[in-house]
């Protein structure tokens, strides 16, 4: 009897780079489902407009590299784009600033440099920066989490819907009305106005830690990097890395003064920290690849969010600190070879 | 627990050593291991090849037409050292010449018996029970004109490597099957562990060695009992047992030095540069039936196996045996096989045909199913997508390699690159390429890059023929 023949290995373990890229979806389910419960439908319509953008601009982009669109589209990256994309942006957004912010990340970030495996850059949040310092005023409109004992009525579907259609709210409502200051927010503020950390928190919008509402957000996204962790996707190197630098400076500097330094605890539950360290910091793509440069590479992403908060201008600093250890990566991949077997060190 | 006043305390390492590296993957074995092992009678026609490895190349001393006993030698060896080659059955020699076996990709040469089918033994090999005090030298000589070679999977002739090793302080006795579906080491652990523990104490005296250390693993409790009962009974305290983690390619020779000693061997060396010489078990049995019962290396145990064969199970077979003898032995064929492999799934090599006669070095025969190629993802599974640097392939590793810095560097054909990123380090074990997302064929990558590498280098090409089970 005769027989095919292929070279070995004769099987393969069933990891696809989509089956990751799925894992990485249905993980971020929880916190979207906390997302809407707080915040409303928002997220919902951020996330459709960005996906239909993303799959749009990777569709032409695949065309115009002669790419197989059919495999690559259905590999998720462009998906998991999409939604992290969309957990950056305020729950009210003008549909244009989400797709002016995908299609940069997927036709600039991802594409032009080489597409799926080669860019330098988080497509996420190069995209998200891109919009943050293009319209830094429809960023900064975040209405308050809808936690119950707030004086004010939570912007509905209606309003959230023309909102994001035209950009512009019904008659009647004022964004004074529906934004509220974040914790990050108003955070800064207050200690550039001389408050200590008690006056300022002092204010509903704080939660336990960090920001109520938020901090539940980032309970979730916690669970589903977990679940993500204990399902191989991702290793602990990285997020260790990002919680461990961004605690160790909050914590030295709240142990020095904690009046006038917000408590690690604050840190780790306010603004993108859960995400970032979890989600974003975890793209494998524009990371360093070994264990011990991910842990630095983390490390990085943590100690920059800590001075961007603290020192920048930006309230939150997860998105810069991303791109400018994105830059460092491949050095950091460079100085952490490991040894190789039998030769010397 | 009370133990009988005369026992001989075993000095057995109950903790299993854990790899950081390498992969887990579906094991199969029980597939074959549960039946008992079967002795396939003497085959009709067999053809055996003169150069069972690339290294023991040997010329025939019959013509055909010439009559021979089961045993009688059939080519000698072209320096000394080398192992000398027998019939493995009785009967008239046929033909002399070219012919391919099971796993090469070139024709070697042959010489066909067909059998008489009376499997007349040749009795020129007489018993020897006190060769475990003979020196060191007369004892490797015998064993190359035993014609044994290293039964792990890299035909290396035993003899050449104990010289090579002589003085070493320590053998390893592989015994650590990795490749998924194989039981063939198994089941003869669980069957002739005494022959084993002799064939151990024999290579002690042959390298003048004075530990050897049986490595075996943790889902092998049968094997591991099976070998505590031999060590007690022969009471040589030179024996120790060793238990490592079912992870492949636990049972690569380096590898396993590492796991069980906690030595390194240095790049481009020999494991004799570590003190230690790994052989075998399958080798170690063979070496004992020699000096035992005065019969030469003519057989050794295939697994057969797979969702393609009705009775999955372990036969001893005579060397140049037809695969297709086995499939019958194990029931015949059910349910379209895809593929025949030789070897297990990892780095096995998929036979174009099952007309091809078994060689020392088929340690099992996988007639797959699309179920056995597709449950754990076949390699036909999606279509290759570009490297997402997850890093994987760095995690399974086990010469600490960074396969996609070494894909960049291949593709690229940047040679001084894949030098110093070690390309020549790799084992070809195929970890890599098990666990990538993205299906990319890096093991094949690395052999080209390490064929440039060595063709630049001028030094010898050993690329595609490393064998993770190389020991013995």
């Amino acid at each position: 009897m005769r027989f095919d023949t292929s070279p070995p290995p004769q099987w393969r373990s069933p990891a696809t780079v989509g089956g990751i890229m799925r894992t990485v979806l249905y993980a971020l389910v929880p916190a979207l489902v906390a997302h809407v419960w707080f915040f409303g439908i928002g997220i919902l319509l951020n996330t459709a407009i960005a996906l239909a953008t993303g799959l749009a601009t990777e569709a032409a982009c695949l065309r115009l590299a002669g790419k197989p669109a059919a495999t690559y589209l259905s590999d998720g990256s462009a998906l998991v784009t999409a939604i992290l994309f969309a957990f950056c942006l305020p729950p009210l957004c003008p549909w244009w600033i989400t797709a002016i912010g995908m299609v940069f990340a997927i036709a600039v970030a991802k594409h032009a440099y080489g597409g799926l495996g080669y860019n330098l850059f988080n497509p996420a949040m190069a995209g998200f920066v891109l919009v943050l310092v293009s319209f830094p005023d429809a960023l900064h409109f975040w209405p308050a989490p809808d936690i119950g004992d707030l004086d004010y009525a939570r912007p509905g579907v209606a309003t959230t819907l023309q909102y994001c259609l035209t950009g512009a709210l019904p008659d009647g409502i004022t964004v004074d009305a529906i934004a509220r200051a974040t914790t990050l927010d108003s955070t800064k503020d207050g200690l550039a106005l001389m408050r200590t950390m008690d006056e300022i928190r002092a204010n509903p919008v704080f939660g336990d830690f960090g920001g109520a509402g938020w901090e539940w957000i980032g309970n979730f996204i916690a669970m589903g990097g977990f679940a993500l962790l204990v399902l191989g996707v991702i290793r602990w190197h990285t997020p260790a890395g990002v919680l461990g630098g961004l605690l160790g400076m909050a914590t030295l500097a709240w142990l020095f003064d904690s009046n006038l330094h917000p408590s690690p605890g604050f840190h780790l539950f306010s603004g993108g920290t859960m995400l970032g360290a979890f989600f974003i910091a975890t793209d494998p793509v524009s990371s360093p690849t070994t264990a011990r440069g991910r842990l630095i590479y983390g490390g990085g992403i943590g100690v920059l969010t800590y001075l961007i908060r603290t020192f920048g201008s930006y309230p939150d600093g997860i998105a810069f600190a991303v791109l400018l250890m994105n830059l460092a990566a491949p050095l950091i991949d460079r100085w952490t070879r490991p040894r190789v077997y039998g030769r010397p060190a | 627990m009370s133990k009988p006043e005369n026992s001989h305390r075993i000095d057995y390492d109950p903790q299993p050593r854990r790899p950081a590296w390498g992969v887990r993957t579906p094991l199969r074995k029980s597939l074959s291991s549960r039946e008992p092992l079967l002795v396939a009678p003497p085959p009709a026609l067999v053809a055996i090849a003169l150069a069972p490895g690339p290294d023991a190349p040997a010329r025939p001393t019959v013509v055909p037409g010439q009559r021979l006993l089961c045993g009688e030698p059939i080519a000698e060896p072209a320096e000394p050292g080398l192992p000398r080659v027998h019939a493995s059955i009785s009967g008239l020699v046929t033909h002399v010449g070219p012919q391919r076996v099971a796993g090469l990709e070139v024709a070697v040469p042959c010489v066909v018996i067909q059998g008489s089918g009376d499997d007349e033994r040749w009795t020129g090999y007489a018993p020897d029970p006190d060769a475990a005090g003979r020196p060191a030298r007369e004892l490797r000589d015998r064993i190359a004109e035993a014609g044994i070679i290293g039964l792990g999977g890299a035909l290396f002739p035993t003899a050449r490597k104990l010289a090579m090793g002589a003085g070493a302080p320590v053998l390893l006795l592989n015994g650590a099957e990795c490749e998924p579906y194989v039981s063939c080491d198994d089941l003869l652990m669980r069957e002739r562990a005494d022959v084993v523990v002799a064939g151990a104490r024999l290579l002690l005296a042959a390298l003048g060695a004075r530990r050897c250390v049986i490595a075996v693993k943790t889902n092998m409790p049968e094997a591991r009992i099976a070998l505590y009962n031999a060590l007690q009974a022969a009471a040589d305290p030179r024996v120790l047992l060793s238990v490592v983690t079912a992870k492949y390619p636990a049972g690569g020779e380096r590898q396993l030095i590492e796991l069980v000693l906690g030595r390194e061997v240095p790049a481009g060396g020999h494991p004799s540069d570590a003190g230690v010489v790994c052989q075998n078990v399958a080798t170690a049995a063979a070496v004992a039936d020699f000096f035992q019962r005065g019969q030469p290396f003519i057989s050794r145990i295939v697994t057969v196996t797979g969702g393609g064969v009705s009775q999955p199970r372990n036969i001893e077979a005579r060397i140049g045996t037809p695969v297709a003898d086995l499939i019958t032995l194990a029931g015949g064929y059910q349910a379209e096989p895809r593929r025949l492999i030789m070897g297990g799934p990892m780095m096995g090599i998929a036979l174009k045909s099952d007309e091809l006669p078994i060689t020392g070095a088929t340690n099992c025969l996988i007639a797959a199913t699309a179920a056995d190629l597709d449950a754990p993802g076949s390699a036909s599974i999606g279509p290759e997508m570009p490297c997402i640097r997850c890093g994987d392939c760095i995690e399974a590793c086990p010469a600490s390699l960074l396969p996609l810095e070494l894909l960049t560097a291949a593709r690229t054909g940047n040679l001084h690159e894949l030098e110093s990123l070690g390309v020549t380090e790799c084992i070809e074990c195929g970890a890599c390429d098990y666990v990538c997302p993205s299906h990319i064929p890096l093991t094949r990558h690395f052999i080209a890059g390490k064929i440039a590498v060595q063709a630049t280098a001028g030094a010898p090409g050993v690329a595609g023929r490393t064998r993770v089970d190389e020991a013995g």
